[in-house]
Order: structure tokens, then C-alpha cells, then sequence
């Protein structure tokens, strides 16, 4: 699949077949925008992940709270945003996440950036 | 013929709204960037816009990946935000209006932008952060909005010389439009950002610098990009620059002035840009 940058590490390209690949796992966490379903969601996470037809890969990844493998597995990052946040996380939180570092660490890196 | 006054581009970060939510304008993290603002609001409130063209983009409230148009417009007397789903509070109902909007559309389709026509349409962040921005306090009811939503999310995505050009196309068919109405153009979003994968956190300042340069006198230099440029120099979700080009692009035809610049970073995970550009009809 072509679904990376390769002079772009880090980033995989959210393109039709990752789109194909994530849309039950993106319908779901689209779903999110309404309190029922993230109560729904919370009351039985495997039923509401198995509502919406979400591969082994990906129920896993749901429930490891596993953002990188969440992207790999098709995820669009405006509706992991979503999951995210109903996790109480914000995109500083995601970030630390996907970096490996820690949440402070991940601000000082973005504060450096405007240095 | 309607007339327009000049174009604004703005971050829509959702922080910005969840910190006026919550009145932090005055704490140290956001005192600088919220200063930026008054300038432009004394500006609008001295032209009196009577109607606001937003291009913006959708991050999954009225469109998901079941029918998710390229480009969308709305035409519709009225929009409604709505729960995102991670805590911004939805704000009152925008006005729209479908006299102009109607125009654009014919004129757009005769100029072979097929664009999807929305008769109803939630409006995200992406809209009602710009919006609030422009006028606090929720006191943008007096004008009128006409929302054009541009895909930013699922590849294949329109280039930025595309952008620039349904821009122009929406510029011309203000200018052909029979009503006397002032209008503003806005362009959300930006400037780079990335929020996913081990690249996250991602900014590029010079790159973002360079783009409110260029975006003035030589937007030519920025519509030679392609998105794959985008999300190398200003990452993934960088290539949200497509709507300040759009923006630009509906301000053809006139003498441009720079008003107003600012840029501030990090704002949550991005470097936040907001721009003013004047425009003389002549």
C-alpha cells in the first residue's frame, strides 16, 4: 500500500485505502459527537466497537488506548481527536503519545520551534 | 454590484475556543495571541461587512467519510454548530442567507467548479472559532454567512492552485452579483501543524512566515505547491493553507493593502497566523 510519505517519516498518508481500511473504526469514533454514544461506548467498549463491525487490529488498539496503531489501522487523526478527547485527552496529551515523550517534554519541543 | 471590503485569514485552532470558553484571555499563554485581535475587530467594525464568505474545513461534524464533498457551499438562511465531541461549547445559531450564495453557486457551476450545494449544514470549529474571534461575545448575528467547506482531511485533496482558483471564482461572482452588499472574505485555519503520528508536533515558523509573505503580493509562489509540499513544509494538517489561498484568491482584481499581521506559536500544537489584507476596488 501507498500510504506513506517516504521522504515525510512519521507520517502515514490518510489516502482512500487507509480510508477503506479505518472507516468502521473512524464511523465509530464519528459517532462520539453524540453523549449517548460515548455513554454507550463507555458502558461496554467491546459491544459498542462490535456495533460498528471494528476489525480484531483495531478493537485491540482501542482498547490499548494505541494512537500510533490506531493510525496504522486506518485512522483518520480528526476522529482518533474525538476519541481522545472523550478519554480526556487534548492534542499535547496525543502528542506526548505518539513521541515517546513525556507530555512536558512534548511542549517544551513545540514552544523550541517558535525559538 | 456587491463589493468587497478585503479578506482575513485566521487560525481556527479549538483551544482558541475553549480559552474564551473559559476567559483565559488575560492569562500568560494566550494574553499575546488574543492582542492580535482587536485591530482586526475595530477594522470590521468600522467597514460593517454585511456579509462574511468562510472557506474552512470540516474536521468530521456535518461531513464523514460516507459523502464527503471536495468542496461544499452552503446555502442556507441559517447554520448550527454542535457537540464535536471533546468539550468545545457549541455557540448559537450563525446567519446565513441564500440571495448571494444562489449567485455563487450558479456562477461556480458555470465555471465548472462543481461544487456540493448544502441546504443545511453544521458548521464546525473550523468556522465558529474564526467567527468568535471576529466578533466575541457571540454578536456575529447581523452578519451574513455563507460557509464554503474544503476538504483538508482524506487524500486525494484539491491542490492549492485549485483552491486559489475556486477563490477567484467566488470573487468574480461577488463582483457579478446585482446587490449592494460589503462583503469579507475569511480563510481558517493553519498555519503548520501536525497532530498525528511520530511526527507530531511538528512546526515550521520560517515556512509559515514565508507563507504570509508570499500570500500579499506573490501568492503565485505558494499555488506552485503541491499538497504533498504542504504536509513536508507545514505537515499533515498544514495543508489547511488551502484556505487562506482560496481567501486570496477571491481578492483578483483589486489594489491589496496588508492591515494587519501576527503570528504566534505554539498555540496548542500549532503556529497560529492571522492576516488582514484590504482591498481597494478601485
Amino acid at each position: 500500500m501507498n500510504t506513506s510519505y517516504e521522504d515525510i517519516p512519521g507520517t502515514i498518508m490518510f489516502d482512500g485505502q487507509m480510508a477503506t481500511l479505518g472507516y468502521p473504526l473512524n464511523k465509530m469514533c464519528y459517532s462520539f459527537n453524540d453523549a449517548e454514544a460515548r455513554n454507550a461506548f463507555f458502558a461496554d467498549e467491546e459491544a459498542y466497537c462490535q456495533l460498528f463491525g471494528l476489525s480484531d487490529a483495531q478493537k485491540k488498539a482501542i482498547k490499548d488506548r494505541d494512537v500510533l496503531e490506531l493510525l496504522r489501522q486506518g485512522g483518520s487523526i480528526y476522529y482518533l481527536a474525538k476519541f481522545a478527547g472523550i478519554l480526556g485527552l487534548n492534542v499535547q496529551d496525543v502528542g506526548a503519545l505518539q513521541t515517546g515523550m513525556s507530555v512536558d517534554e512534548f511542549k517544551a519541543m513545540l514552544v523550541k520551534a517558535g525559538e | 454590484m456587491a463589493k468587497i471590503l478585503g479578506g482575513i485569514a485566521t487560525s481556527h485552532i479549538p483551544a482558541i475556543g475553549m480559552a474564551m470558553d473559559k476567559q483565559l484571555e488575560q492569562t500568560p499563554y494566550w494574553k499575546a495571541f488574543f492582542e492580535s485581535y482587536p485591530p482586526i475587530r475595530e477594522w470590521l467594525n468600522a467597514q460593517a461587512p454585511d456579509i462574511a464568505i468562510i472557506f474552512y474545513n470540516d474536521h468530521g461534524l456535518e461531513f464523514f467519510h460516507d459523502k464527503k464533498p471536495t468542496f461544499a457551499i452552503g446555502a442556507a438562511p441559517e447554520y448550527h454548530n454542535a457537540d464535536e465531541g471533546w468539550g468545545i461549547q457549541p455557540i448559537p445559531p450563525v446567519t446565513g442567507e441564500t440571495e448571494l450564495s444562489w449567485h455563487i453557486i450558479n456562477e461556480l457551476i458555470a465555471a465548472e467548479f462543481d461544487i456540493t450545494v448544502c441546504q443545511e449544514m453544521r458548521v464546525d470549529h473550523g468556522l465558529t472559532v474564526p467567527l468568535t474571534l471576529m466578533w466575541p461575545g457571540h454578536q456575529y448575528g447581523h452578519v451574513k454567512v455563507i460557509p464554503i467547506a474544503i476538504n483538508c482531511e482524506r487524500h486525494p485533496m484539491p491542490t492549492p492552485a485549485r483552491c486559489f482558483k475556486l477563490g477567484q471564482a467566488v470573487g468574480a461572482a461577488v463582483h457579478s452579483y446585482t446587490g449592494s452588499e460589503k462583503v469579507i472574505i475569511m480563510g481558517t485555519g493553519g498555519l503548520s501543524h501536525q497532530l498525528d503520528g511520530e511526527r507530531a508536533g511538528f512546526i515550521n515558523k520560517p515556512f509559515d512566515l514565508y507563507c504570509m509573505d508570499k500570500i500579499v503580493h506573490e501568492p503565485e509562489a505558494l499555488t506552485r505547491l503541491s499538497i504533498h509540499d504542504l504536509v513536508r513544509e507545514a505537515g499533515a494538517q498544514g495543508v489547511e493553507l488551502n484556505m487562506w489561498l482560496a481567501m486570496r484568491g477571491a481578492l483578483e482584481g483589486g489594489v491589496l493593502t496588508e492591515l494587519h499581521r501576527s503570528y504566534h506559536l505554539p498555540i496548542s500544537n500549532t503556529g497560529a497566523g492571522v492576516q488582514l489584507l484590504a482591498m481597494n476596488e478601485g
